[in-house]
């Protein structure tokens, strides 16, 4: 079945709320309005009010409300309306749905899933505009999700509200309505911390997530025309990192280009060129490259925003840069 | 209303008051560091809410000022210090430390050591409460300095708004760290912060165990009937500082010490009001020196956790 990334998620919640009771929804305006991006499209009629909540703009008393029900069993799904908004409840994220566990000695399980837009979206300025995967990839306790297509969106979003732990599912805004197989299978979903080979190839290794993909798809196809092979691996889930499929794929190409929405200072690129140098270093035939947006706040105008965001042009320099060729 | 045994309060009193001056002298001898924030003074408040609520299904929340809580809810004075010296026999394996304790069987959620966080956590335990309708309510602690935090009114917001069993109490020691009330809380009193998002709010003497006791049953009637949120506030006072490491004298005066010691220390009133007798106050210390002392030589005797402790406890499977 062929449905949007919108769609595959929003028949993840409705499946595994079908599934289980302990599964509710919480967030601005996902109810009647059925989410500001549509993707809580008919849960509202499907399954009443008591278990899909629209919220007051309060993202760090809800997210917080939210961590509490989880300590008490439940499963919440917390949909931000973008995760600009959730640095408003980081800290409820961070100090009291990752580390709750470790700190009541194995006793409190935190089952919560905090869901929504991730990343630039198009033309909305600096506070609008932001990828916050390292940030909590960043954080012990934590699993961070960015999918990129349909099937994986929807068996990774079941996981994530199967999962006992605090999960962090990075969306898209702009690829929400890109259409992908699914299987219709209620029962199939994706493991989490396995990435996956999207594409096989034998110059470059090329890593990414989420809309970071596309960019890197459109590159490959160009840079095929001169004769070069890229493997393009999409990392699914950023923690746990699956750092096994990239060794294997640098031990084949010798050449590891990381492609990263967000800035380039302490990020998701730099931690696997980090680990890549630590554990494939006689692989690496020349020095990892990491293809990031620029270290500004996104500008509005649309020129600047362009040059701000990583462009395929940027990861084609890139991979001419790895194989030391003129692009 | 329940059957209240004022002796069995006080006694439950006295065991917090010696816990903690324990735990103060081991923290002295360098067994316990970090943060220890000691609830000496405070003892009326958690012991008369604990008379009144139901232990089958009522969750109480806290603060990293949280020994006392946990004992009056009959958690393990010894699993308590064990924790507090970072020993393996200790609440959370000793990875929790003083702020950080945790008990599903006797209905605690912590000890956070976030001010304010107790607040919507404790909302959302009375979220969980009514969507399970297991008719048990949510009583969430914070201090007067939490107060002045968003998420505390962001709380009273979706409590009020969803209809939720959840009593919010105050405990108001008149200091957020070494800021005074009046420096740090425009507008006067606390308890009827809430009262804007339609909760009612009332306050007492949080060093009178009886007026803790009148409050806190309208508060808990008021919650469980209606299944709506109410806020109690109990003016009380710590007589030591903040944490271990506070010096109270850069921002109280040594006479308001005094006089409140002398005069409002919660074990004497309660003392006062139902006439017990010397004879009996000693067989009480007796015994709770008992289970102090096993608490302490538990504490230090107990292993510090294995290195294969380390990495456990991160992610549940």
């Amino acid at each position: 079945m062929e449905l949007t990334l919108r769609d595959a998620l929003r028949d993840a919640m409705a499946e595994e709320m079908l599934r289980d009771k302990s599964v509710f929804l919480m967030g601005e305006d996902v109810s009647q309005y059925e989410g500001a991006y549509k993707v809580t499209r008919n849960l509202l009629k499907e399954f009443g009010p008591k278990r899909v909540i629209d919220t007051p703009i309060s993202e760090h008393g809800f997210a917080g409300v939210a961590v509490g029900a989880a300590f008490m069993g439940l499963r919440p799904i917390v949909e931000f309306m973008t995760f600009n908004f959730a640095m408003q409840a980081i800290d409820h994220i961070v100090n009291s749905a990752a580390k709750t566990l470790y700190m009541s000695g194995g006793q409190i399980t935190c089952p919560i899933v905090f869901r929504g837009p991730n990343g630039a979206a198009a033309r909305v300025g600096a506070q609008h505009s932001q990828c916050f995967a390292s940030w909590y990839a960043h954080c012990p306790g934590l699993k961070v999700i960015a999918p990129y297509d349909a099937m994986s969106s929807k068996a990774l979003l079941k996981a994530a509200i199967r999962d006992n732990n605090p999960v962090v599912f990075l969306e898209n805004e702009l690829i929400y309505g890109k259409k992908g197989e699914v299987l219709e299978d209620q029962d199939y979903i994706m493991e989490i911390g396995k990435a996956a080979v999207l594409k096989e190839g034998k110059d470059v290794t090329i890593v990414g997530f989420s809309r970071m993909l596309d960019v890197a798809q459109a590159a490959i196809n160009e840079v095929e025309k001169q004769g070069v092979s890229c493997e393009l691996i999409d990392l699914r889930t950023i923690r746990p990192l699956d750092f096994a499929t990239i060794k294997q794929s640098i031990q084949k190409t010798n050449r590891l280009l990381v492609v990263e929405e967000s800035w380039p200072f302490a990020g998701i690129a730099s931690e696997i060129i980090a680990q890549a140098v630590e554990h494939c270093f006689d692989y690496l035939d020349a020095e990892p490259v990491r293809i990031t947006g620029k270290d500004i706040p996104l500008p509005y105008a649309k020129n600047l925003e362009a040059m701000a965001l990583v462009s395929v042009e940027d990861v084609k320099r890139g991979i001419y840069k790895l194989l030391n060729r003129p692009a | 209303m329940k059957n209240i045994n004022y002796k069995d309060i006080y006694k439950q009193m006295l065991l917090l008051r010696r816990f903690e001056e324990r735990a103060g002298k081991l923290y002295k001898m360098n067994e316990i560091a970090g943060f220890c924030h000691l609830y000496i003074g405070q003892e009326a408040i958690v012991c008369g809410i604990r008379a009144l609520i139901d232990s089958t299904k009522d969750i109480l929340i806290t603060t990293y000022r949280d020994h006392g809580h946990m004992l009056a809810l009959g958690m393990d004075p010894k699993g308590v210090m064990a924790e507090l010296t970072g020993r393996i026999g200790g609440v959370s394996k000793g990875k929790g430390g003083s702020m950080h304790m945790f008990s599903k069987e006797k209905g605690f959620m912590g000890g956070h050591g976030i001010v304010g966080a107790t607040a919507p956590l404790g909302t959302g335990i009375a979220f969980a409460q009514k969507y399970n309708e297991t008719g048990g309510i949510s009583i969430s602690f914070m201090g007067d300095g939490a107060m002045n935090q968003g998420q505390v009114f962001e709380s009273f917001n979706l409590a009020s708004l969803w209809e939720l069993p959840v009593l919010y109490v105050i405990e108001d020691n008149g200091y957020a760290i070494g800021t005074a009330k009046g420096r740090c809380c425009a507008g006067g009193e606390l308890y009827n912060r809430a009262e804007p998002f339609g909760i009612p709010g009332r306050i007492a003497d949080g060093m009178d165990v009886d007026s803790v006791i009148e409050i806190a049953q309208w508060g808990i009637d008021y919650v469980r009937k209606n299944c709506k949120p109410a806020v109690i506030q109990l003016s009380t006072y710590r007589f030591r500082g903040h944490s271990m490491s506070d010096a109270t004298k850069i921002y109280r005066t040594k006479e308001e010490e005094e006089y409140m010691i002398q005069n409002r220390d919660c074990l004497k009133i309660l003392q006062q009001k139902i006439q017990l007798s010397d004879s009996v106050i000693d067989q009480y210390e007796e015994e709770i020196k008992k289970i102090v002392d096993a608490a302490e030589e538990f504490a230090l005797s107990s292993p510090e956790p294995d290195a294969s402790e380390l990495y456990t406890d991160v992610y549940s499977a």
